[in-house]
């Protein structure tokens, strides 16, 4: 197996910049347990400068949210000359943007909740009031609001009753000047990786989230023991196939490269309903990406190293492409 | 089919760590650490006055020197030849002390954390300020005590609202072990208590038979270079003293001290040794070298201008910047600004949008047990230059009117009130 200098871009300045290092410590440790020589980097000012004078073999990109997820430091680094493992900066656009990726993936066919995306602009502008009612006649609760871009479930609330509006699209326009709002999905809660291979798109076993609460939230995600996870997810053999079939569109639909991470809900009759997808993946102790590689009975330095080496071999063909950095 | 919850220990956690959590919040001052953003969080001295070269060479000497005393295993109680230099000091604030009854410990929050095991068992009462240190409330929710806030202005602990908590806390049949007070540049409010209300809260703690933990990391910053006269040295049977070194030094070293009467510094000693067996020597003779080979109390003075400075640099953008109706205290020392917004806000709910703008502060609640200090924030002004404090109170500025846009928009309230948040006519940062 070759040995490559690998540069793990972690860190940021996301709300998500701890789990990011987080992430990128862990990658870090399988890339170096793989056999590679491993520098994890910020993306900070000096990063541009460091490539210029180090020049990686490839990038991998264990940054989450903002420009780690938006297509700016993939812009970036196509700017650089660096391979990178991951989706290329349009695509990140689409995908990061979630009211877009639940547009595509349901033009494709696929189910999402039904939603509503609105600015504090909106709400403003339009007057509140107004605005929040037709919200509530136009939706059935309960709702589910999350920024409509962001990880991590940050700013992410369940309301009953239209009063609860107000205060949750307050909590979430701190995260962002823009809120998705989409109709709860009850079902059982699924992630399910996908990992581009020699034969396309591959979908590992899903991974089934059992939460405390009505979110699957920060806490719960990244405090050990207060959520249970089922890798893979228990579901019948027929909605098995249809998470993985959702997922593995979404991945096409929404042209992601590599590896990407689709959340779903699984609905009682059976049907796999979209919730969003994820260019860059969680790589902590208690992320889901690296579940559903050990239920794959691989290795996540081995799977990395399978991308990297891809990376490098698409680098070696390059393809004339339009960047744009944000 | 079983799930796995990634915590093979999860059924066997003490009751205590069930507060041990993940927490989004606490999580964004990761991003407040990195130089994009102006921190008015953290209460870091500024160390870059320190003789850095001077103090790696005394280093240096000591290792070569001595070291096998400084890397060797040393007293439970810390080296002589520190508490000595110790009651030198506290001296300053007219304590007269014995060697023998100072126990070293690593910083000052070690001190905390062995009194509140030797005093409180679970359900036990604790006075403290309100708002009251955040590390503080942490070592009393470790050891399941109950925290009693009691009210505050601008003069320091409410002596009638301290009365009133002791008089409810013994009608009520609860044992009240000690209050904790920071008398001088409180953290995080910003407030001293005045010398005549020092004399009236311990007599009134030694009536009730309830201990002072005296928390005196600020004493010597002051601005005005006095040093006001401790509350143990008028009252030494009833008084426990914490100081530190964190403050006036380097807190890297960790390195504090509690003094007490000697039947309950001799339960700190065991502790001590059962904690850590000793304070680690190497540290406590690097601080002892610098407080008999530098001019301490010259860094001392220099830490005070650098400090005042950068206070005057925070009032004045706070002036500039505030909306109508926030509020705020005025510090004659320390390192802390408390700030009182007006009514609607949410500090801890709006800290993700401060940190997009890329200024962090710490949010009210963190300061009390019981939930309150939503409107209210703790600034730092110790560790930035006046510049990057006067762009982080800018900065601030913009969250808080689009945070206005937003609670405009959605029809929340806002209370205008007056300046100064802790004067006689203002509520006190507490339960107002």
């Amino acid at each position: 197996m070759n040995s490559y200098h690998v540069m793990v871009l972690a860190g940021g300045l996301s709300h998500e910049r701890e789990v990011s290092l987080r992430s990128g410590s862990r990658l870090a440790q399988a890339m170096r347990d793989a056999g590679h020589d491993v520098t994890v980097r910020d993306a900070d000012d000096s990063l541009l400068g460091w490539i210029d004078q180090n020049r990686p073999d490839v990038a991998v990109i264990a940054l989450h949210g903002g420009r780690g997820e938006n297509g700016a430091v993939q812009a970036i680094l196509e700017l650089a000359g660096v391979p990178f493992v991951g989706t290329e900066a349009h695509e990140c656009r689409l995908a990061w943007d979630k009211a877009t990726a639940k547009v595509l993936v349901s033009r494709a066919g696929y189910h999402t909740p039904r939603w509503v995306t609105l600015s504090h602009n909106s709400f403003r502008d339009l007057g509140a009031a107004s605005l929040v009612s037709a919200v509530a006649r136009h939706l059935m609760f309960p709702l589910l609001l999350k920024p409509h871009q962001g990880g991590s479930a940050l700013g992410t609330a369940v309301v009953h009753e239209e009063s609860e509006l107000p205060a949750a699209l307050v909590g979430s326009f701190a995260y962002g000047d823009v809120v998705l709002v989409e109709e709860y999905a009850t079902g059982t809660e699924v992630a399910v990786t996908v990992v581009d291979g020699p034969d396309g798109p591959m979908a590992l076993p899903a991974v089934e989230i059992v939460s405390p609460g009505e979110v699957f939230d920060y806490e719960a995600r990244y405090t050990a023991g207060t959520t249970t996870y089922h890798a893979p997810a228990r579901l019948s053999e027929d909605a098995a196939a249809a998470a993985a079939e959702l997922a593995l569109s979404a991945h096409r639909v929404l042209g992601l490269r590599d590896i990407s991470r689709t959340d779903a809900i699984m609905t009682p009759d059976g049907r796999a309903q979209f919730l969003e997808v994820n260019v860059s993946p969680g790589l902590t102790e208690t992320s889901l990406m690296p579940m559903a590689v050990a239920a794959a009975g691989q290795d996540l330095g081995e799977l990395y190293t399978h991308l990297v080496e891809r990376a490098i071999a698409r680098a070696a063909a390059p393809a004339p492409t339009n960047v744009t950095a944000g | 089919m079983t799930g796995n919850s990634l915590d093979p220990y999860v059924a066997h956690y003490a009751v205590r760590t069930q507060g041990m959590r993940a927490s989004a919040i606490r999580a964004l001052f990761a991003v407040a650490s990195r130089p994009e953003v102006v921190s008015l969080a953290g209460g870091m001295p500024y160390l870059q006055s320190l003789p850095l070269d001077a103090l790696a060479a005394e280093a240096s000497r000591l290792i070569a020197e001595d070291g096998t005393v400084a890397l060797q295993y040393g007293s439970g109680q810390g080296i002589p030849a520190l508490r000595e230099q110790i009651c030198q000091i506290m001296a300053l604030e007219g304590i007269s002390a014995h060697p023998d009854d100072v126990v070293v410990t690593v910083g000052s929050q070690m001190a905390l954390d062995l009194v509140t095991r030797i005093f409180c068992d679970p359900g036990d009462v604790v006075l403290a300020e309100a708002p009251s240190y955040v590390g503080a409330l942490s070592v009393f929710s470790a050891y399941q005590a109950q925290v009693v806030h009691v009210a505050m202005d601008d003069h320091g602990l409410q002596p009638e609202a301290l009365a009133a908590a002791i008089a409810s806390a013994q009608d009520a049949g609860r044992a009240i072990k000690f209050l904790y007070t920071i008398p001088n540049f409180h953290n995080p409010a910003g407030v001293t208590l005045s010398l005549e209300r020092r004399g009236v809260i311990a007599e009134m703690c030694r009536s009730a038979g309830i201990a002072i933990i005296e928390d005196n990391p600020y004493g010597l910053l002051g601005f005005d270079d006095g040093v006001n006269r401790a509350i143990r040295a008028d009252d030494p049977d009833n008084v426990i003293y914490l100081g530190s070194f964190s403050k006036t030094f380097a807190p890297g070293l960790r390195v504090g001290w509690a003094l007490a009467p000697h039947a309950v510094r001799e339960k700190l000693v065991l502790a001590n040794e059962a904690t850590t067996l000793n304070p680690p020597v190497f540290n406590q003779m690097m601080i002892s070298a610098y407080l008999s080979g530098f001019d301490w109390k010259s860094q001392i003075k220099a830490y005070r201008q650098t400090y005042a400075v950068r206070r005057d640099a925070m009032l004045a953008a706070l002036e500039a910047h505030m909306p109508g109706g926030a509020t705020w205290t005025v510090p004659d020392g320390g390192f802390y600004v408390w700030l009182t917004l007006p009514e609607g806000f949410d500090t801890t709910a709006m800290l993700p949008r401060a940190v997009s703008e890329r200024v962090a502060y710490v949010p009210g609640t963190a300061f009390y047990a019981d939930g309150f200090g939503t409107r209210q924030m703790r600034l730092s002004f110790c560790y930035p230059t006046p510049e990057r404090i006067t762009e982080g109170v800018r900065r601030l500025g913009v969250v808080l009117e689009r945070e206005m846009d937003v609670m405009r928009t959605f029809g929340t309230t806002l209370q205008p009130g007056t300046r100064h948040a802790l004067g006689a006519s203002a509520p006190a940062p507490d339960t107002a």
